[in-house]
């Protein structure tokens, strides 16, 4: 199964490294659904870039800390 | 499972169900009686209005039986949702366009109605189906 977005992030890990905080409390400072966070996650979901940044602001790191788009892409006009 | 997904499955069965037993009821009379004699209108009405208060009590049963996290809906839910209108509206379109046809080439009422109706069904079924794939593969 393809993934709809090609972003990748780092969401899982800053998490742990962020005192083990849970999907629930990352949802819940973001003002989304513990699914959602899920959706973000596994790269079923990209966020919107408010959502984004508010995301970064949570761990206290700039937005490509969190979020990875890969290298070589032409964007498209 | 979230309360919206879970609302959508109801929702998804309730109206597949509903418009089986029309279908069921009205093939069985088109066996015995010309199509523009079968009385449709009521069957076509209650099944319709048994179709909303299923949904609305099997909602309410499989949140007892399995309680969500959260009822509240966010961004994701409702960009799923607009999405899932978005693609399934062309049903709704193609039944009143069939039915508008229908009534210009003056067919007969029972068939209009079945049209129509068809139309509303097929969007309510593909508008859920598609939503639900939407959760489950994303947007």
């Amino acid at each position: 199964m393809s993934k709809p977005t090609r972003i990748t992030n780092a969401i899982r890990a800053l998490r742990f490294a962020h005192g083990e905080m849970t999907q629930a409390q990352l949802a819940e400072q973001i003002g989304v659904t513990r699914q959602t966070v899920i959706a973000i996650e596994q790269g079923r979901y990209s966020p919107s870039l408010e959502m984004a940044f508010q995301i970064a602001r949570v761990f206290a790191v700039s937005l490509d800390e969190v979020f990875h788009y890969p290298d070589g892409e032409k964007a498209s006009p | 499972m979230s309360y919206q997904q879970k609302g959508i499955w109801v929702y998804l069965a309730t109206s597949a169900c509903a418009y089986a037993v029309y279908l069921g009821i009205i093939v069985g009379r088109l066996q015995s009686t010309p199509a523009a004699q079968v009385p449709y209108a009521w069957v076509l009405l209650w099944t319709t209005v048994a179709a909303i208060l299923a949904s609305t009590m099997g909602r309410t049963v499989v949140e007892t039986a399995t309680r969500s996290d959260s009822r509240r809906s966010d961004v994701r839910d409702r960009e799923i949702d607009r999405f899932g209108e978005y693609a399934s509206r062309w049903f709704i379109i193609a039944g009143a366009a069939a039915g508008f046809v229908m009534a210009l080439l003056k067919v007969d009422y029972f068939w209009i109605a079945n049209v129509i109706y068809l139309g509303f069904v097929l969007w309510a079924v593909a508008g859920s189906a598609i939503k639900l794939v939407g959760y489950r593969r994303g947007l």
